[in-house]
């Protein structure tokens, strides 16, 4: 079907500010990026070298940043993980309750309305090895806690509240999708003699994959780029470089230490993962989860 | 195959009693339709004995075993959905073999087993298909196929046909019947639709608010409905209700016993020209005459009552609205009931 519109300007006028935004807050920047990734800059802006691809060369042969690379695969890979999981679990468990059901999922959505600062902040303070509420039970139970100087604890730290902040999000996606999965099926299913356990994995499981991948994409763009707050609040990327993923080192490098080139430079590189990522993973959608 | 056997069966939600105390005996073998209107709780029951309803009070017997509380696994039934419930991301061939996989059965008895019901319903061509690629009568049929590779004690049926156009379901209750007699499992049927009520059953039982109104066979409900409702409720058009007092002085009334107060015509009872023999004659005015096909229903007012009635007559009588007519009824025609009771006097 073809929209008319009484006046031939006012569709442009219409979709322009979405353009405006993108234009502003993306194209520009990337611009910004891709031309800064190939020049070399003092921090006051006083000097500037063309040197093509040698920040990039150079990105890429810093140990710095290979180290990034994994810690950022790894904090990526466990906190969509384990948000997913942990969403899903407390989904199939709210699905069961009979009284209360509304004010069970209310309480679930509330984290999500919580800054990311704020949040990392909330952690922070709950796990300080010196005060923290939740650090105290944890050495009665003889563990030597300290994510201030131990790197895996900070790891887990990071990922615990990356996590936590990104369960209300997926637990509302994984209930509207349970919700959509007929009751029928699951009686068919418990007559035809599957207990509750082989009725989740072989129906209930299955039936949830368009959500479950919906929501690998989000949690996997989400890990990467939209954890910056948390890492801030809570580590700082340390300690060491222990929990330094890409973005981050993206901020310390160029606003922090003002290497802009190398910055840059890593922002581009960081733009095609992202993008060589999601195309992999929509083609990835538009094959296998199917059904119906 | 097992006798199925309800015994003063009771649900309640909260303090809310929906079926109050319905026993039922089914033979083994034996098919056996639960009908009445929309709420009356037959869906209820049917997933009482399925045990996806637990039994508030009441013996549930399949074979000699109590099954109150049993999980559905247990029961060694199966179960038709009016939804089909057809696992909606597996191949046809797997949606049957479901079952019988979670029972641990042989590689070899599933394949045999599936080969055979699929050969029986006719979808072996489709068995690599999924749901969704289904027409509604395959997938009925797809449906009717796991519960069958099964060879369960009790076939349960919610409405299958319910969700098929009027061909496909005239077709599919043709199936349903020969399906069942020749592989002789017990059924339990459910529907609202008294024509399938009435072509499919052994036996019948007519259930109104929760309560069973009526139990026999097709024959034996619709020539003596045990109560108004029953009356009412199977036979198109519905039966006309008329008041004994109306009837005196219009012919002999000596069947009617005399605590009946109200007398029930089927609208085919009525005859436009006098049979031979005793009856009875009634005076109306036609109100509206409705051609449908072979036969024609006209819509009548009975003279000094207010209440419309039917007749239903073959051909097509050459009558214009408005016109006087006598009907006449011989008086075995006559169903009386009591008023005050609902039931037949």
């Amino acid at each position: 079907m073809r929209a008319t519109f009484p006046h031939r300007f006012l569709p442009y006028l219409l979709v322009a500010p979405q353009l405006a935004i993108s234009l502003i807050f993306f194209y520009w920047p990337a611009g910004q990026a891709l031309h800064q990734s190939v020049l070399r800059e003092d921090p006051f802006g006083l000097k500037t070298q063309f040197v093509g691809l040698a920040n990039f060369r150079r990105v890429l042969g810093d140990p710095a940043y290979l180290n990034s690379v994994q810690v950022t695969a790894f904090f990526s890979v466990a906190t969509a993980f384990l948000s997913m999981a942990i969403a899903l679990v407390l989904a199939v468990q709210a699905e069961k309750i009979l009284r209360g059901k509304g004010f069970y999922r209310t309480l679930m959505i509330w984290p999500y309305a919580v800054a990311a600062a704020i949040a990392g902040m909330l952690w922070l303070f709950l796990f300080n090895p010196s005060f923290g509420t939740l650090a105290y039970p944890l050495r009665q139970m003889g563990i030597a806690w300290d994510p201030l100087l131990n790197g895996n604890q900070a790891m887990a730290l990071v990922i615990g509240a990356a996590s936590w902040k990104q369960i209300s999000y997926n637990f509302l996606f994984f209930v509207a999708g349970l919700q959509a999965i007929p009751k029928s099926l699951i009686e068919a299913a418990a007559i035809d003699g599957a207990g509750r356990t082989r009725r989740f994995w072989t129906i209930v499981f299955p039936l949830l994959a368009p959500t479950t991948f919906f929501l690998l994409v989000v949690n996997t763009v989400y890990a990467l780029f939209d954890t910056f707050g948390i890492i801030h609040a809570v580590t700082g990327g340390g300690p060491g470089k222990s929990t330094e993923t890409l973005v981050y080192k993206v901020y310390n490098d160029g606003f922090v230490n003002l290497q802009l080139g190398s910055s840059a430079a890593q922002s581009v590189i960081l733009m095609v993962i992202v993008i060589a990522l999601t195309a992999f993973q929509f083609r990835y959608i538009e094959r296998k989860v199917h059904y119906g | 195959m097992a006798t199925v056997t309800l015994q003063d069966i009771r649900k309640s939600y909260g303090p809310t009693e929906v079926i109050h105390g319905v026993s039922i005996d089914i033979a083994d073998g034996e098919f056996v339709v639960l009908v009445g209107p929309s709420g009356c709780g037959k869906s209820t029951l049917l997933r009482m004995v399925a045990g996806l309803e637990s039994v508030t009070s009441g013996t549930l017997r399949i074979g000699e075993r109590v099954v109150n509380d049993l999980e559905p696994a247990e029961r060694d039934i199966a179960m038709v959905f009016q939804n089909y419930a057809l696992y909606p991301h597996m191949s046809v061939r797997n949606n049957l073999a479901y079952g019988l996989k979670n029972r641990g059965f042989a590689r070899a008895e599933i394949d045999r087993r599936v080969a055979e019901a699929a050969a029986m319903l006719e979808i072996a061509p489709y068995l690599d298909r999924k749901p969704g690629q289904l027409s509604g009568g395959q997938r009925q049929r797809v449906a009717m196929g796991r519960a069958l590779v099964r060879e369960p004690a009790a076939f349960l049926f919610d409405e299958p046909l319910s969700n098929l156009d009027a061909k496909l379901r005239i077709q599919m209750r043709v199936e349903i019947r020969r399906l069942q007699r020749r592989v002789g499992t017990t059924s339990l049927y459910v529907t609202h639709d008294q024509i399938e009520a009435l072509t499919l059953a052994d036996r019948l039982v007519v259930l109104n608010g929760g309560v069973v109104e009526q139990i026999g066979t097709p024959e034996e409900v619709f020539d003596r409905p045990a109560t108004i409702f029953v009356a009412g409720f199977i036979g198109t058009p519905p039966m006309n209700m008329v008041p004994v007092d109306w009837l005196r002085g219009k012919g002999e009334l000596d069947a009617v016993p005399a605590a009946a107060d109200v007398v029930g015509i089927r609208p085919d009872d009525l005859d436009l020209e006098a049979p031979p023999g005793s009856h009875l004659t009634l005076p109306a005015t036609l109100e509206l005459l409705e051609p449908a096909g072979a036969e024609s229903h006209l819509y009548v007012r009975l003279d000094g009552l207010d209440q419309p009635a039917t007749v239903r007559t073959q051909g097509r009588p050459a009558l214009a609205d408005g016109a006087r007519l006598a009907l006449h009824v011989r008086p075995e025609a006559l169903h009386p009931f009591v008023k005050a009771t609902g039931r037949r006097a």
